[in-house]
């Protein structure tokens, strides 16, 4: 199979995460996972390489380290040649509700979910201008689209995300760069196993692969399922006045 | 319930693959092996709930699903052993591996099922007098016991333990990883043989023939079939397609081929099956006839043709089915089989799928099904009177000094059970009362059938 390029996965042990570098190794592109969990890293390095016979290699990732997140790049960018496409698929919360009695605890959450992606995005951008060539892209969510009292942390930080994609996403217009934002309606993980009320719950390898799919295909903004789009265009146009009084 | 450290999701009704019985459950699923570590006490690991009964069903605490752990670790090629995590399923195993030129070296008759739960029924397949089962290829496992230690099981290290897990039905502990010695095949193709038999007598000679025997081998059975045609049926016989009997032009022999999935969307109605399957067989049987060569199958059609038909279970309806599956010594076997499907000639329980198969030697799983003789299983769309003439079956199965399946059973009584395993329970409970005193691994099947002192 052609060498299509190096591709890097950060937050890489998530099962979306996972199934699109499944999907990406398939396609031929060599895989870069990073994450915290090395050891969980290992271990899908090693399913990887036996399901594709791709090459892959993990990296350490620290979502926090806001001042390395250059350093951490470039390093990746050595380490694997050809390095042509980023997917940051970063994020978890704790519930809402227990950012809501301890305040102090969202800080270093809305790093690790927004203000260090955001600046390792920055970097791959500025990479990817000056070689004319690559992808950028994040799993966003739908929970990003509006503000919600259930989850409005977590939302803010993918909002947050997908904004700074449009933006990336004007800059390199025409410059041979595509930037494309997923966002996944409820996915069947751990985040929502034991939640009341989801239904219809989409499987992580099913988005996971239709995400690599969009994003080889230079998509703009992907819902996954596609009946996102229409809900969230219908909750998106709910007026505030209106929106605030809403309990859901 | 224990309180669990990680989300759990409450299920009204859940069954195994006959729906029959249901219970509530309390579900866990680890994402990932440092999670499952988290769960302690009061468990039932559930793989891909393929066992048809309540091996896999724990109203009395929760149930952890391990789909989510499928990982595969390593391979080494010269020996082709597979280390993976034991959530992975065999489809899983066969796409990665038949285009690298090797296939299981036992498989059941479905590829949707889990290499934890394959070590814990310890499955057989048709190829069972020749291969044995699943566990003889099974090189290692690592197991964590109710004290939360994890060991690494096998013939050589903790054998008890391995011994005790092998057809252990889970009760031993949370299987995390499995080594699988897989078999080597030069194409994905099979070499088939199908050929008619006028009686279970001929049926059951061509298959102890070396001559009409094969690597794979297993009779369809027709038990609609009465006195002087009891049990014909039509003898399918197979081995792996070496290179050199493809043809020429076939360019890639390993490659996979997959089967279009079919799925079947809703329960059929409870009464569509006994005249749509009499008439299907009666078809299938004519045109058998007088088949004298072989033919060519790609592997997956020949293994598992039911997973084509996803959820086949819903053929049989809301009320579920029963799967009875029975294993006889040598000694009687052909005096025990025609009683057997004498009885269900004679009864009104009828069944579409009825397989008739010889055994090999038994393995040294404390609890595992197979014996070496026949083994004859159907399943039986659940109804008025099904439980009663199944306690007859039972019955004889005792008399001719035989056993049952407990990845398929839903109904055995504990006192015919412990009839049936008198000779080998007593050490199975020995190894349970050792490896988890407190009776944290249960579950519904465990307490059924009192495998617990």
């Amino acid at each position: 199979m052609n060498d299509q390029g190096a591709a890097l996965i950060v937050g890489a042990t998530s099962p979306i995460a996972r199934a699109a570098a499944i999907e990406l190794a398939q396609r031929g592109w060599r895989i870069a996972l990073a994450g915290r969990d090395m050891e969980e890293l290992a271990r899908l390095s090693a399913d990887l390489q036996l399901r594709t016979d791709a090459e892959v290699k993990t990296f350490a990732y620290d979502a926090l380290d806001l001042d390395g997140q250059g350093d951490f790049l470039h390093g990746v960018a050595r380490d694997m040649e050809g390095l042509k496409g980023v997917l940051v698929a970063v994020g978890a919360m704790p519930p809402q509700e227990a950012l809501n009695e301890e305040p102090d605890r969202a800080a270093h959450i809305l790093s690790a979910n927004y203000t260090g992606p955001a600046l390792l995005l920055q970097h791959a951008a500025k990479i990817f201008d000056e070689q004319g060539l690559g992808w950028l892209a994040a799993i966003g969510s739908v929970a990003g689209d509006r503000g919600r009292a259930k989850n409005y942390l977590y939302g803010s930080a993918k909002g947050g995300i997908s904004l700074l994609l449009g933006g990336l996403r004007q800059r390199l217009a025409g410059r041979g760069v595509t930037v494309t934002t997923i966002k996944p309606g409820f996915v069947d993980t751990g985040m929502t196993f034991g939640m009341e009320g989801v239904k219809g719950a989409a499987d992580p390898g099913e988005v996971g692969k239709a995400a690599a799919d969009a994003i080889l295909k230079g998509k703009d903004v992907v819902y996954i399922p596609a009946k996102w789009r229409l809900i969230m265009f219908i909750v998106r146009s709910i007026p505030e006045r209106i929106f605030k009084n809403l309990k859901f | 319930m224990p309180e669990l450290p990680v989300s759990s999701r409450d299920v009204e009704s859940l069954g195994g693959w006959g729906n029959y019985p249901t219970a509530p459950a309390r579900l866990v699923r680890p994402e990932k092996m440092s999670e499952l570590r988290l769960l302690k006490g009061g468990q039932i690991p559930r793989g891909m709930g393929r066992s048809y009964g309540d091996a896999a069903l724990n109203s009395e605490g929760a149930t952890i699903l391990t789909t989510r752990l499928n990982r595969l670790l390593a391979f080494e090629p010269i020996t082709g052993v597979l280390k993976a995590e034991a959530g992975t399923t065999l489809d899983e195993v066969i796409h990665a591996f038949v285009p690298h030129g090797w296939f299981l070296p036992v498989t059941p008759g479905t590829r949707y099922c889990s290499l934890g739960g394959c070590l814990a029924a310890d499955v057989h397949g048709k190829n069972h007098h020749r291969a044995g089962t699943f566990s003889s290829h099974v090189t290692e496992a690592v197991v964590r016991t109710a004290d939360g230690e994890c060991r690494t099981i096998s013939r050589e290290e903790n054998a008890d333990l391995f011994w005790a897990t092998a057809g252990g039905m889970g009760l031993t502990g949370v299987i995390e990883e499995v080594s699988l010695k897989l078999h080597p095949i030069e194409t994905a193709y099979m070499d088939v043989r199908h050929t008619r038999v006028r009686t279970y007598v001929e049926a059951m000679d061509l298959m102890a023939d070396p001559s009409t025997d094969d690597d794979y081998s297993v009779t369809w059975v027709d038990c609609f079939a009465k006195n002087r045609s009891l049990g014909r049926g039509i003898a399918m016989t197979a081995h792996h397609m070496v290179k050199g009997d493809l043809p020429l032009k076939m360019e890639e022999p390993l490659k996979l081929k997959v089967p279009k999935e079919k799925a079947v969307p809703f329960d059929f109605p409870n009464w569509a099956l006994n005249s749509f399957t009499l008439s299907f067989f009666n078809s299938i049987y004519d045109w058998a006839k007088g088949r004298k060569k072989s033919f060519r199958a790609p592997i997956l059609d020949y293994f598992y043709p039911l997973d084509a038909v996803h959820h086949w279970n819903r053929v049989y309806g809301k009320r579920g089915f029963v799967q009875f599956q029975c294993a006889i010594p040598n000694d009687g076997a052909r005096e025990g089989m025609g009683k057997i499907l004498g009885a269900i000639a004679e009864g009104r329980h009828a069944s579409f799928l009825a397989v008739l198969k010889r055994f090999g030697p038994r393995e040294k799983g404390l609890l595992s099904f197979p014996m070496e003789g026949w083994t004859l299983s159907l399943d039986l769309p659940m109804k008025e009177g099904l439980l009663d003439f199944l306690k007859e079956l039972d019955r004889m199965v005792i008399d001719y000094g035989g056993t049952e399946y407990l990845a398929k059973d839903a109904r055995l009584e504990a006192a015919a059970f412990h009839q049936m395993e008198e000779g080998r329970l007593p050490a199975f409970r020995e190894a349970l009362a050792r490896f988890d005193p407190e009776g944290k691994f249960a579950s519904d099947l465990s307490r059924r059938l009192e495998l617990r002192s």
